[in-house]
């Protein structure tokens, strides 16, 4: 019988109302959001009271998520203390002047004062030939080799502390120090801290690549873990679904386990970091102590303590939503 | 109520499931679905509830064709279905209470409405003393009508029932049957998939049996029975 065709015979039944219940929801739009909003929270308490009843199983998936994430977190931070390191260095940075070998004394302090007075020059030091041989032969342990010498073979040297110590500053110094009378070679002994700097660069994209690489480990870890909790609960979701849970309602409280798991690991990625330094920074001052620096390692940001377990809460986010998305496709109502 | 108008369903297997089945139940009429296992009950209940989709032809239910629902249309239609299954589905995590309370969970209700809804449910099929326990303390008979308390709580104008008594003693069928005809006397669309003759022969509802697909009997509630 199409349904359209012939109209329906007029049975005495059909005559009834159309009975209880009515086809749109009879919720106000206010009530709805109400229990929306009443799901989440009680979504995500459900989700870490799950966890805490597992405390094994969640603190080792929280202990693998925190080392994946402490360790590109921690070479971050190395890093960027090195990158700190060279900077204070790079404010040492000096120019040592080499000057012809004939050049008198006076001469050599006139023109060191000379030089004072530019601009571009903090502040100048004069080692005469004789003052240089004598610390060469104090520290080389050469000495009586260098007694048999005719002539001492070391050059006056001024050594120049520039005003600037960005790289184009010191290289314009250095030419035009380098085309004044009597001066033999300038010699800027901030080139190997320029390589260690390029290096750092280097280094920084090599811990961005692992970072990436890792945060994707995490996700895949979180994924893996969300499919076991959407396998043990296979029956509720089962049973949501036929009494007409959206997958929304289905996906939530998967999607706060996934979040948890995440912030737990990146708030236990980030207490690691700060005892890893820590532990470093005794060794790391008395280094500094014999190098007369009063260099000391910067610990972790404050921040990082709310932005790690975020980021790392989104990730866990991310892999939830894949995995749950994958299974509410697999998993249909198999009930008769 | 709920309207089948020439109805096939084929599985990718080749299976032909339903052929050309066309049928109408109004509401407040308890109607049975009898066949044999692979007759084509299961099929037909999952069409209702849009668990699986029909090859041909069209499925009503309110006067809503079901083919226009997409798919998150689904669950706001199977809010308007309570199913009964055989073997209850409820789950042993959570109290009575909190398993019937589930599909009002869903459908947004406050705690008061809920408690005040779930509290008529299960006293609708008496169990109003057990809210508290969990499940798996209840007797089979007391379990199908937890089943059953869940499936009305939202009140929902269609009721589907898969082998309701299927596990169950003559006299425990006759409980949940006079909790069937309740429903139906208020209104509700009842239909019951059962291959139990002796329940089917005990009430004289309307009866509507298929064999490898197609409806071969449809018989009236005045007709057919005792």
């Amino acid at each position: 019988m199409a349904r359209n065709a012939t109209p329906r015979q007029p049975v005495v039944r059909t005559a009834r109302r159309r009975g209880p219940g009515a086809k749109e929801g009879s919720l106000s739009l206010r009530d709805r959001l109400r229990s929306w909003w009443r799901h989440h929270l009680d979504s995500a308490r459900d989700a870490l009271i799950r966890l805490a009843a597992r405390p094994v199983g969640t603190g080792m998936t929280v202990l693998v998520i925190a080392i994946a994430l402490a360790l590109p977190v921690g070479l971050g931070v190395m890093l960027e203390n090195m990158r700190g390191l060279t900077q204070s260095w790079q404010g040492n940075a000096h120019l040592s002047v080499f000057l012809k070998q004939d050049m008198a004394e006076d001469a050599q302090r006139e023109r060191a004062d000379n030089w004072k007075a530019w601009d571009s020059i903090r502040r100048t030091e004069v080692i005469t030939p004789a003052e240089a041989l004598d610390e060469y032969q104090q520290m080389s342990g050469f000495g009586n080799a260098l007694d048999a010498l005719p002539d001492n073979p070391l050059p006056p040297l001024i050594i120049v502390y520039p005003e600037a110590s960005d790289p184009d500053a010191l290289d314009a110094l250095s030419e035009r120090l380098g085309e004044q009378d009597s001066v033999d070679q300038v010699q800027l002994d901030v080139q190997w801290v320029r390589r260690l700097d390029a290096m750092l660069d280097v280094g920084e994209r090599l811990v961005s690549a692992l970072a990436l690489a890792l945060a994707l480990g995490v996700m895949l870890v979180l994924m893996n873990t969300i499919r076991l909790a959407i396998e043990s609960r296979r029956e509720e979701i089962t049973v949501v679904k036929i009494v007409g849970g959206t997958d929304g309602f289905v996906r939530r409280p998967f999607l706060y386990t996934g979040f948890w798991y995440g912030a737990g690991g990146g708030l236990m990625a980030a207490v690691l970091v700060q005892i890893a330094l820590w532990w470093l920074s005794g060794p790391v001052d008395r280094l500094a102590g014999l190098y007369d620096s009063s260099y000391s390692l910067a610990s972790l940001h404050p921040g990082a303590f709310v932005l790690l377990p975020l980021f790392a809460g989104i990730l866990g986010l991310m892999g939830a939503w894949l995995a749950v998305g994958r299974h509410l496709r697999e998993m249909d109502p198999r009930f008769f | 109520m709920i309207e089948f108008d020439r109805v096939s369903k084929r599985y990718p297997g080749g299976q032909e499931a339903l052929q050309q089945v066309t049928f109408e139940q109004p509401a407040g009429e308890l109607t049975f679905l009898t066949g044999h296992s692979g007759a084509g009950k299961s099929t037909l209940l999952k069409l209702i509830m849009l668990i699986e989709r029909p090859t041909g032809g069209k499925v009503y239910v309110q006067g809503d064709d079901l083919n226009t629902i997409g798919k998150r249309g689904i669950p706001y239609l199977r809010r308007r279905i309570g199913m009964v299954h055989q073997n209850h589905q409820l789950l042993f995590d959570r109290s009575v209470f909190d398993n019937v309370a589930l599909p009002l969970i869903i459908a947004g209700y406050g705690p008061d409405e809920i408690g005040r809804r779930v509290r008529a449910a299960l006293d609708k099929v008496g169990l109003l003393n057990k809210e508290k326990l969990n499940p798996i303390v209840l007797s089979g008979g007391e379990l199908q009508r937890v089943g059953i308390a869940r499936a009305v709580v939202n009140k929902p104008p269609l009721l589907l029932a898969d082998e309701p008594t299927g596990n169950l003693d003559p006299e425990l069928s006759a409980e949940i049957m006079d909790i069937f005809k309740d429903f139906a006397r208020v209104g509700v669309a009842v239909l019951i998939a059962t291959h139990d003759m002796s329940l089917i022969a005990r009430y004289p509802h309307r009866l509507l049996s298929l064999s490898e697909g197609r409806l071969i009997t449809d018989r009236p509630e005045a007709v057919h029975g005792a």
